[in-house]
């Protein structure tokens, strides 16, 4: 009962200042215009629309262009969900709203369970936000150049879950570095920085190292593309003769779920339990 | 009616790294009345209500809410309300919103949001945003928080910080209100003047540990009081007490008696058919007790024999001499320890002053009494920091300095000599001449 309250009261503090909206607007226009410039440049080279010659890109075939498209949701978008489960409880500091928290929810597990609940739920929220928002202008723009949206493949509506099922659990370990970090310019700052510049140029050093692509499989992102199946990162290093498999679709899954655990986990017990001064 | 329920802190100590912030705390607080919580900034008021809310972990010893900890309530904003500071909102967020976020949390009905907030005066800006909000407005909002569960104990930390004048004036009134109901009402200051109008007990923290316990009265001694007396006529007021056996003391501005009740001196004056100019009882001024207490010069039995028991006693006594006498380090260690001994043994002294060791460092401050107009305010229970100080006052005051000089210089022999009715008090020796 007091976890529905808990989960409750977090979904009201969520949505009762401006950051759901900014958010989502941004996350909106990012992705949405990413997925239909993509889809209109990949789309005409594919048709011959632009010559092969003129552009030094990989042609991509018709067939595999419309999952590299819907699947920018997360492939550009996850820092998204990573900031919403990071504001979460970081706000809580900024803010120093700890207090009446905690006052209404003395046992500190159910405070954050509450937030993980809550989490989820934005996660899943976001995470069609950013499917409609890459797939209403790619499969558009694809349709416009004549090539099939997949819209009636299975396939692309089970790719369409995972994508959720990524947001949901990038907003888990967003609270899980949320409850570590504390500090909110420190928090965001370190999540930008990690997933804007560490974690894709170890991917692409990856790309040209076996020995390292092993291990950065393993990176979240890595394992966030492993789990929706399809990414714009995976599609070029394959093109450009990548020889490291992904992760199975299901262990990518297990391993960012693994990352959220495993910082939820140390942010509860040496960061979420202290004292509230 | 929402019930009150007691407070209790049990040997409460809490150390943050080689820092003692509170020290063995013991302290009980009833329902019904306002419980004033005294002490200057960094004395452990703030982390002893955290640690009664749960949100700090004492080191040792429990804070109970009915005999529950915090975190054991059932319905913990339906049973506390506490506003600890002035700044917990997240400034985007508007008031309404703010509350309706915690009414959530606590399963309380969202109808209270609007309850409360027309209850401190911030139903017309319940929509806007906190951020645009004054500190004043803050406090009441904070103040709105805790009323959302109807909760039988209230915990306010400074709750009058930022708030205008008439806002204090309500913010007293209310408190007030909420206690007479049968709640159970803590709030703390640094200030006691602004708490002396509103609590009728005290509890006063100094260093982390309890110096005083109980109501306002109590804060000073009967002796500590005398009764300023005038008329045109002085000599006919001269002799009727003289002849009433009461002692007095000459000032310029009229007599000042000792050991009667301000009635009786004006039932005396009455009976010699003496039209009286000036009937007033005087006494030092709480705000200087307070002071004395803070800084150790004062002692005060409460603090002395804690609900806990006994053995804290002689520590602490020990403590306070150390804290005044500026050569106790150069003394062998015997030596405190045996006075403090002697102190804890004098508990039927309600009041017992700092012994001779004090000589030193008391004499300064003697000094600076005669400046200090502050020293003896009006008559109680008013103090009033803007009260125009008048000649009289002055000199008033200076007179009850040298009854009050913390110093407790070796008793003034003119006084014990004006005095025949010393009590039968075996200690007053020792004693008696710091106090009257």
């Amino acid at each position: 009962m007091s976890l529905a309250n808990a989960t409750r009261s977090e979904l009201t503090k969520q949505f009762s200042t401006s950051m759901w909206w900014i958010l989502a607007l941004v996350l909106v226009v990012y992705v949405g215009s990413t997925a239909g410039g993509l889809a209109g440049f990949f789309g005409a080279l594919a048709t011959g629309a632009i010559p092969a010659g003129d552009a030094n890109a990989p042609a991509i075939p018709e067939e595999v262009l419309p999952p590299l498209i819907y699947s920018l949701a997360t492939a550009v978008g996850y820092i998204f969900p990573l900031l919403i489960g990071t504001l979460l409880v970081t706000g809580e500091f900024r803010h120093k709203t700890l207090t009446p928290t905690f006052l209404a929810t003395p046992r500190r597990g159910v405070a954050l369970t509450g937030k993980l609940l809550a989490g989820i739920l934005m996660g899943a929220v976001y995470g069609a936000v950013a499917v409609v928002a890459t797939v209403g202008p790619g499969a558009g723009i694809l349709a416009a150049l004549g090539i099939g949206t997949q819209l009636d493949d299975s396939d692309t509506w089970a790719m369409i879950g995972r994508i959720v099922i990524a947001f949901v659990l990038w907003v888990l370990v967003g609270v899980g570095v949320g409850t570590l970090v504390r500090n909110q310019v420190a928090a965001v700052v370190g999540v930008i920085a990690f997933t804007q510049f560490l974690e894709p140029i170890l991917r692409t050093v990856a790309g040209f190292v076996d020995s390292v692509a092993d291990a950065a499989r393993f990176l979240p992102g890595a394992a966030s593309d492993a789990l929706v199946g399809a990414s714009i990162y995976s599609s070029l290093n394959s093109a450009t003769g990548d020889t490291v498999a992904p992760l199975e679709w299901w262990a990518g899954g297990l391993v960012l779920l693994a990352y959220g655990t495993v910082l939820l986990l140390l942010g509860y017990l040496f960061s979420w339990r202290r004292d509230v001064s | 009616m929402p019930e009150g329920h007691v407070l209790e802190f049990t040997g409460v100590t809490k150390r943050f790294g080689p820092v003692t912030a509170v020290d063995g705390f013991s302290a009980r607080v009833e329902p019904g009345v306002v419980t004033g919580f005294l002490g200057p900034n960094g004395a452990g008021k703030t982390t002893s209500l955290r640690i009664l809310l749960g949100l700090i972990a004492a080191t040792e010893g429990t804070a109970t809410i009915g005999g529950k900890r915090y975190a054991q309530l059932a319905h913990p904003l339906q049973t506390v309300g506490a506003a600890l500071e002035a700044s917990s909102f997240h400034p985007g967020r508007s008031a309404a919103n703010h509350l309706t976020v915690y009414a959530h949390a606590a399963g309380i009905p969202a109808a209270r949001v609007d309850d409360a907030l027309g209850a401190v005066g911030l139903a017309d800006v319940a929509g806007r945003k906190v951020g645009g909000f004054s500190l004043g407005m803050r406090q009441r909002l904070g103040l709105a928080y805790t009323l959302l569960g109807d909760p039988g104990v209230l915990v306010l930390d400074e709750p009058s910080n930022g708030l205008d004048p008439e806002g204090i004036k309500w913010m007293r009134g209310f408190l007030r209100e909420l206690a007479n109901q049968g709640r159970t009402v803590l709030v703390s200051s640094h200030l006691l003047a602004e708490i002396q109008q509103t609590a009728q007990s005290l509890l006063i923290i100094a260093r982390g540990r309890l110096v005083f316990q109980g109501s306002l009265g109590e804060l000073t001694a009967q002796d500590e009081y005398a009764t300023v007396v005038d008329a045109p006529d002085r000599a006919a007021l001269v002799t009727a007490l003289t002849d009433a056996g009461l002692p007095f003391e000459q000032l310029r501005t009229g007599l000042a008696v000792r050991g009667a009740e301000t009635t009786a001196v004006g039932a005396i004056a009455a009976a010699a058919g003496i039209a009286l100019s000036t009937l007033q009882r005087r006494g030092p001024a709480l705000e200087e007790v307070f002071l004395d207490l803070v800084n150790g010069v004062r002692v005060h039995e409460s603090a002395l024999a804690p609900p806990s028991g006994g053995p804290v006693a002689a520590p602490e006594a020990a403590e306070a001499e150390a804290g005044v006498a500026e050569e106790a380090a150069a003394v062998e260690p015997e030596e405190p320890a045996a006075e403090s001994a002697d102190e804890a043994g004098t508990t039927d002294a309600p009041d017992t002053d700092t012994d001779p060791d004090a000589d030193e460092a008391g004499a300064p401050e003697a000094e600076e009494s005669t400046e200090d107009a502050a020293e003896f305010g009006p008559p109680a229970p008013t103090w009033d920091a803007d009260h125009p100080t008048t000649d009289a006052d002055v000199e008033a005051d200076r007179f009850f300095s040298q009854y009050d000089a913390p110093a407790g210089d070796a008793a003034p022999p003119a006084d014990a000599e004006t005095e025949p009715d010393a009590e039968p008090d075996t200690d007053a020796d020792a004693e008696g001449g710091e106090q009257r």
